[in-house]
């Protein structure tokens, strides 16, 4: 599993902070907490805290000097991806995100190639957000071909099906679980299929179970990669355990322990 | 017409570690040479797919008492040196190949001769002198004992880089600090189940052992002797570690002659089992067969006792390695 901490995010009040005042402290603390929790990458975004790609190349630079940690960088706008893209030190790197958009496909694929970086595209053209399967698979389909066109192998592809919040959009859910299934039918090997499993508990009040829940279901549909919060406990304990059960880790009795450890080696 | 023949190769993602024994005195050691084991990036001898880039090696079995319980067939060849572990490395190495000397330190049984710590690495420290290979030091079985000994021992060899067994589930402590702080790697062993053997391991990563440092040795049964469950978990142990399962990617180590020389088809003479041929070229073959067996399953050291079974081990090897017939 490809977990993706995503708590270096200006959509938080402490890193929005830190990029504001340049204080590398919050920055610091979650890139440590996240890599020892066991993310393979840290993503990291700007959001709307500023619009610069010098604040980008900044935070790149602080996980860096903090952690080996692969870097996710995080942006909506190409030219802040490439500054976060020019910052890093050689680690491997993971462009979050394009879109099945034609031309920001075309650049974003560019980049991955210059920079060998793997590449996240979501399911999603001009057109905003699928609600349906169709959409969805269509979306992935063309990114994946692309990419693989423009040099990029299946394991350097994430599709991302777009994940709703349960709350707001209850039938969605069921769309994304059978997109998932479709998209492990597009190669051998097939491309990773992550999400933003966050996004699925939005304004719940059972928000932990809601992820959990949704997480373990996606695995058994094949879903391989998550954008999540790494450092709840419970979480990676569900994703150990779903692990196990797929029978893609062999059973130990320490076997979260075991997951844990190898993350980390 | 011709057929075209699928291509199968596959490209495993994982390289299962590499793992040097040993220390030359550059290194901190008095070893003559060293012995690197594993590396491999596909299964055992599949070098149309991937690579093998070191060979399996055969370690020699010596005692610190004189072995009185071994049968005659595989007793008698040593029979000048059983006395001295010394004298016995010196025949194992400079008359019969051996590549690595494992002593089994069975004198410290407390209830065989019962040595004490001191006495198990006096005979450390005489094979050390004897030969240049480097070394295995195999404890008694008995827990508490082993935890007396070892410490002596372990430091007696600071720094020759020696390998050290077993650790188990129920016994890890004392060995992994001693590994650390005396610079020897360790054997993790478990009773032919995977799920153990993953769990000895992550056990020692736990208290900071280094997974580089591990060699699995995963109980070994003689032919005819539950065989083939101890070589399907090599298998998937082998399998799942160059897959990308970094807890069980390491070196494997089979524990041949102990177990072969147990059992009646090796050791009964032919006047209770006749028909089944000479037991002086049974044994020997039973010995190797068992050791080709492992060999296919993934083993990287085998640990052996009669000098022609070790010969003719030797030879396979070097065959499957490509190196042609003689």
């Amino acid at each position: 599993m490809i977990l993706i901490g995503e708590r270096i995010n200006a959509g938080f009040k402490d890193i929005a902070a830190a990029i504001r005042e340049k204080d590398p402290t919050a920055v610091q603390k979650w890139a440590k907490l996240q890599a020892e929790a066991g993310a393979n990458y840290l993503d990291v975004n700007i959001g709307a805290a500023s619009r610069d790609p010098a604040d980008m190349a900044w935070l790149v630079e602080t996980v860096q000097q903090t952690v080996p940690t692969k870097i996710s960088v995080d942006s909506t706008k190409i030219d802040v991806i490439e500054a976060g893209l020019e910052a890093i030190d050689g680690r491997g790197a993971l462009i979050n995100s394009t879109t099945a958009d034609p031309g920001k496909l075309e650049k974003l694929i560019t980049l991955a190639v210059k920079h060998d970086a793997s590449l996240l595209g979501l399911a999603m053209d001009e057109r905003g957000s699928p609600q349906n399967v169709e959409r969805r698979v269509e979306n992935g389909a063309m990114i994946f071909m692309a990419a693989t066109e423009g040099g990029l192998p299946p394991d350097r592809i994430l599709l991302d099906p777009i994940l709703m919040p349960i709350k707001f959009m209850q039938e969605q859910a069921p769309n994304v679980l059978e997109t998932i299934a479709q998209y492990t039918n597009l190669s051998d090997p097939p491309p990773h299929i992550s999400v933003g499993l966050s996004n699925i508990g939005s304004k719940t009040t059972e928000r932990g179970r809601i992820v959990r829940t949704f997480l373990v279901m996606a695995m058994a549909h094949g879903l391989d990669a998550a954008i999540c919060n790494v450092c709840d406990e419970e979480l990676i304990a569900a994703v150990a355990t779903a692990e196990l059960i797929l029978n893609k880790e062999i059973y130990s009795d320490s076997y979260v322990r075991a997951f844990q450890v190898r993350q980390r080696l | 017409m011709t057929i075209e023949i699928p291509d199968v190769k596959k490209n495993w993602p994982h390289t299962i570690n590499a793992v040097t024994i040993g220390a030359i005195s550059e290194q901190g050691g008095t070893r003559a040479s060293t012995v690197t084991v594993g590396g491999e990036t596909t299964l055992p001898f599949y070098h149309f797919e991937g690579a093998m880039p070191h060979k399996p090696v055969v370690a020699m079995e010596v005692w610190d008492v004189p072995a009185e319980d071994w049968p005659d067939p595989v007793r008698d060849p040593f029979a000048d040196v059983l006395g001295d572990p010394g004298s016995w490395a010196k025949t194992c190495v400079e008359e019969c190949g051996a590549e690595l000397i494992c002593l089994r330190l069975q004198g410290c049984d407390p209830n065989g001769a019962n040595h004490s710590p001191d006495q198990a690495a006096a005979a450390a420290k005489r094979v050390a002198e004897s030969v240049g290979v480097p070394l295995i030091i195999w404890g008694c079985g008995n827990d508490d004992k082993d935890n007396e000994v070892f410490p002596v021992v372990a430091e007696a060899l600071s720094g020759e880089n020696c390998l050290l067994g077993t650790i188990t589930e129920d016994n890890y402590k004392t060995l992994t600090a001693l590994g650390t702080a005396y610079g020897h790697k360790l054997i993790a062993e478990s009773p032919v189940d995977i799920n153990m053997a993953k769990q000895v391991n992550i056990l020692a990563l736990d208290v900071g052992y280094p997974a580089e440092n591990l060699l699995i040795y995963p109980s070994t049964g003689a032919l005819g002797y539950g065989i083939e469950y101890v070589y399907s978990i090599m298998e998937r142990l082998r399998i799942a570690g160059l897959k990308g399962d970094k807890v069980v990617a390491m070196p494997m180590l089979c524990d041949i002659g102990v177990e072969v020389w147990g059992v009646k088809e090796a050791k009964a003479p032919e006047s209770e089992v006749p028909g089944w041929g000479d037991v002086r070229a049974r044994g020997p073959m039973w010995e190797a067969s068992t050791a080709m067996v492992y060999l296919l399953a993934g083993a990287d050291v085998l640990i052996m006792r009669h000098p022609e079974a070790v010969r003719m081990t030797k030879r396979t090897i070097v065959r499957l390695m490509g190196g042609g017939a003689e």
